[in-house]
Parts: C-alpha cells; sequence; structure tokens
C-alpha cells in the first residue's frame, strides 16, 4: 500500500456489546485508506456483519469512535448523519431491493438522500439522475431491465441491480455484507467482479464480507480476519498463506 | 450397536388444558342460553307471524321505486365519504403505531389504545352518538361511517405494515434518506395493494353499515326503511329490501373483483 494513502475509515477502541451481553466487538483498531479492495473473513457470528453495520450506523457501538473521511459518525444525529451515510453505500445479502417496484425505481432510491423531503414526495428525480441511474445499470449489464419489476429478476441480477442503486448514490465507500452468500458460484464472480471494477474504475473503497476464503484470495488486496469479535489477522493477500487463514477459522477445523 | 426394529409411533400425548377448555365452553354455552332465556320454541311459535310479513314483502309496491333512488344514492355517497374520510385518518396514524415504523414502545402504546378504545364503540352507537352532536341527517352518518371506519382499516393497516420485508427500509436507511424518505420508497411500495384492498372492504362493509345508520336518523335510505315499517307498508319496505340487497351485492362483486386483481 501507499504510504501517502489517505484513511477513509478509522475504528478507534470499538466496542460493541448487545443488550443481552453478546460481545459483537471487541476493542477494534482498524485503518482503511482510500481505494482499498478489504475481504473480511470469519465464522458465522464472529462479528463481520457487526463490524459493517458499525461503519454506516446501523449498529450503535457501545465505546470507541469510527470516522468516516475524518469525520466522527459515533454521535452525529439527524441530517449530519444522513450525510455521512450517503457517502457509504450498502450491498446486503439478501438484495434489500423493492420487490414490487421497477428497477429503475429501486436504483432511484439510492438518490434520495441527495433531494429534499418536498422534491422526493413528488417523484421530482432530475433528468441528470435518471440517466445516471441507466449508466449504472449499463455498467452491471441490467439495462435491459430497466423497466420490469425487481420481482422478476433471478437473484444474481436483483444484486446487480442493488449495485447499481449504490452506484447512483455516488458513495467514498460500499460495505457489502454478504453479497453472494445467496448466489451460486457463477454469479457471485459475476458480482464481486463488479465491485471489483468500481473498486479500480471509480476508485471507490470496498470493504466487502465473504465466506469464501477462494473468493476473498481471489478479489481482496486485503484480507481481514475476525474471529469472537475481534481483528486476528490483517494482512496483504499476496502474503497471506493458507495456514493463517486457517487460524482465523480456528476451531473450525477439527469439525471438518 | 445395530437396531433390530425401529419404535412404533407413540400414543400422542392428552392435553389436560385442551379438555379442560373443550368442557368449560360446552357448560358456558349451556349456562348462557339458560340464563339469557333462550327458547327455541318462541321462535317457532312466532313462526307463522314471519310469513304473513314475508307475504306482504313478496310484493313490493314498485311504484315506490321513484322515491327510493335518492335516499339511495345518498345512502352510497354517505358511504364513500365515510370510507375516503376515515381510511385517510388511518394511514399516517397506522403508521404510528407499527412498531417497525415507530421504535418508541410507548408512543405506540398510547395510540394503540387509542385505536382500540375507537374500535370497541359500534358503528349504530357512534350513529346515534353523532345524530345527537351534529342532528339528524347525512353528515351524522358520514361522520359515524368515518370513525368506524377508522378503526376497522386502522387495525388492519399496521398489521400489513408490520408484516412488510424491512429490508428496503434498511437499505434506504443505509442511503440517508429520512424518515419521511424511508416511508414513501421502502414502506409504501408494499403495502399500498392492502392499503387499497382494505379500503375497498371497508366500503363494502360501509355501504351494508349506511342502509341501516338511517334508521336511526342518520340519513339515507335507512330513513324510508324505517318510515315503511312504521306505517305498515311491508310492500314497501319489500322493495326497499329488494333494492338494498341488488345494490350491496352488485358493489360486494365488482369490489371484490377490483381487489383480486389489484393483490396480484
Amino acid at each position: 500500500m501507499d504510504n501517502k494513502a489517505k484513511p477513509v475509515i478509522e475504528l478507534k477502541h470499538v466496542s460493541k456489546v448487545y443488550p443481552n451481553g453478546t460481545v459483537g466487538l471487541k476493542d477494534v483498531d482498524l485503518t482503511i485508506n482510500h481505494g482499498e479492495f478489504v475481504v473480511v473473513v470469519g465464522l458465522s457470528g464472529a462479528g463481520k456483519s457487526t463490524l459493517l453495520r458499525a461503519i454506516n450506523r446501523l449498529h450503535d457501538i457501545t465505546e470507541g469512535d469510527i470516522l468516516i473521511d475524518g469525520e466522527s459518525i459515533t454521535n452525529a444525529k439527524g441530517k449530519e448523519l444522513r450525510m455521512l451515510r450517503r457517502d457509504i453505500g450498502m450491498i446486503f445479502q439478501s438484495f434489500n431491493l423493492v420487490k414490487r417496484a421497477s428497477v429503475l425505481r429501486n436504483v432511484l432510491t439510492g438518490r434520495v438522500a441527495y433531494y429534499p423531503t418536498i422534491k422526493t414526495t413528488f417523484n421530482l428525480f432530475t433528468k441528470e439522475d435518471k440517466q445516471r441511474a441507466y449508466e449504472a445499470l449499463q455498467r452491471v449489464d441490467m439495462a435491459e431491465k430497466v423497466y420490469n419489476r425487481a420481482d422478476e429478476l433471478s437473484g444474481g441480477q436483483q444484486q446487480r441491480v442493488s449495485i447499481a442503486r449504490v452506484l447512483t448514490q455516488a458513495p467514498k465507500i460500499i460495505l457489502a455484507d454478504e453479497p453472494v452468500a445467496s448466489l451460486d458460484p457463477k454469479t457471485s464472480h459475476k458480482v464481486l467482479d463488479d465491485l471489483k471494477k468500481i473498486n479500480t474504475e471509480l476508485g471507490m473503497t470496498v470493504l466487502v464480507n465473504l465466506h469464501s476464503v477462494e473468493l476473498a484470495k481471489e478479489f481482496g488486496t486485503r484480507i481481514i480476519g475476525i474471529r469472537a469479535g475481534e481483528i486476528v489477522f490483517d494482512g496483504p493477500v499476496s502474503e497471506t498463506s493458507d495456514e493463517q487463514i486457517r487460524e482465523i477459522y480456528a476451531g473450525q477445523a477439527e469439525v471438518e | 450397536m445395530e437396531k433390530s426394529h425401529l419404535d412404533s409411533l407413540p400414543k400422542k400425548p392428552l392435553r389436560p388444558t385442551k379438555i379442560a377448555l373443550t368442557v368449560i365452553m360446552l357448560v358456558g354455552l349451556v349456562v348462557s342460553t339458560i340464563a339469557t332465556g333462550a327458547d327455541f320454541g318462541m321462535f317457532f311459535a312466532n313462526f307463522g307471524e314471519f310469513t304473513v310479513l314475508f307475504k306482504e314483502m313478496a310484493h313490493p309496491d314498485w311504484s315506490y321505486a321513484y322515491y327510493v333512488v335518492d335516499p339511495l344514492i345518498e345512502t352510497i355517497k354517505m358511504a364513500v365519504l365515510g370510507t375516503v374520510i376515515g381510511s385517510a385518518v388511518a394511514f399516517p396514524f397506522a403508521l404510528l403505531i407499527s412498531r417497525n415504523i415507530v421504535k418508541n414502545k410507548f408512543v405506540t402504546g398510547i395510540f394503540r389504545f387509542i385505536l382500540n378504545i375507537v374500535r370497541t364503540i359500534p358503528d349504530l352507537l357512534l350513529g346515534a352518538i353523532f345524530v345527537a352532536i351534529v342532528g339528524i341527517g347525512p353528515v351524522a352518518g358520514i361522520i359515524s361511517l368515518a370513525v368506524f371506519t377508522f378503526g376497522m382499516v386502522g387495525k388492519l393497516f399496521y398489521e400489513a405494515i408490520e408484516t412488510i420485508d424491512e429490508g428496503p427500509i434498511e437499505a434506504l436507511t443505509a442511503a440517508g434518506a429520512n424518515k419521511f424518505q424511508i416511508i414513501q420508497f421502502a414502506v409504501f411500495p408494499q403495502i399500498q395493494t392492502y392499503f387499497i384492498s382494505y379500503t375497498m372492504y371497508a366500503f363494502e362493509i360501509n355501504v351494508r353499515a349506511s342502509t341501516v345508520l338511517g334508521y336511526i336518523g342518520a340519513g339515507g335510505i335507512g330513513m324510508f326503511l324505517q318510515r315503511s315499517l312504521s306505517l305498515y307498508r311491508y310492500d314497501q319496505t319489500g322493495l326497499i329490501v329488494l333494492v338494498i340487497f341488488v345494490v350491496v351485492l352488485l358493489i360486494d362483486h365488482i369490489s371484490n373483483i377490483s381487489r383480486e386483481a389489484l393483490i396480484k
């Protein structure tokens, strides 16, 4: 990594304890720089999802501080929080599209935070933004489905629409929470290819949770391993050995 | 160790609470029959009266039809207005009491309590109250139908809102949308067909309810029904009943077809 790279996400001593006592994150320190493609790996329940959702504050943290491009999101409220979130796109395992709405409308919803309520109430999306949405769809090869209803699409197609939605949002950071966990291997490659292209061509920082170590090694530039809410590994993919990855999944080896 | 045979299905365990409940319900039925003095004999003894009445009603006064048209239209107007006003108020209210929209349990609790109170008042009582407040006429009917609709669809709406897929809400929140935008883009598209369907269902019920509301002076065809009955003009009663029957059936049918088409 370039030493001059600027940090875009900084976690400082971040801890998260759920109300029922479950520890989600334990004293996590993490810096992610502009333009990185970071893959987070670990067992189910290790805290990968909690980590991602802490960054855009879909989950509140109980201790520490999180900076987005130098600004703290931890105590941001109202408009300030929404403006910070506008810079962070998110992709979900279950796509989270509005099934009964058209593809175009779903993609345009990525843009709502740029508008005051009065304009969105009357659907006054600008021509430029509609064009932007259509261009995003072209980027993920979904242009011909622009007026289809979202529930007419396959899982892989829906996930690509949700990537187009994030592109339309034009964020600095993309968080992808298990984006391919419910997709077949071929579709998974297509989706991750799209994310990789966005990362290299548009310079958006990508932070993605993955189950599959093979995919992590194929697409990531940096791997972060999480176990029981703690970062147990952090290094460039090129220098990561299989032994170290097995270490992240320690405890699972015997079960196999 | 190898098992030589598999066990046969064990008997279904007896559930004492289930048996107890059945017994309590049967006893309750018997006790309430005795307590209220329900008498089957009386029902059949007076059956003759019914056939006399029915015979007279079976010869409707067709000439009366001309006078029935206007109050009938008034009845439908009452139903339409009552339904529209009631549903329009119920929608924002339903958002306020949906636990997936408003996280504050205190707020949802209070507003749910209000809705439950409104729901306990039957439509005829509402009619009587509003006739006393705003006087005899269709306005009383419209207000009581609006309140009745509000109570009914308010509950249906919030139950529909609480069953939506929360994924889109999460996606909109993550994109920086505010509460109004989340409701418009993530909640509303998921419930709008239910919203329309329940409103039409309420309209069906309101057409029926509004025919009776006139009986206590709240406007519409019910007033004519009451008049013909008190004048012992069963031929006119027969015609009114027939007209109501046809109109309600027609509206029910149209509404049913459109609702089914919508839900798809």
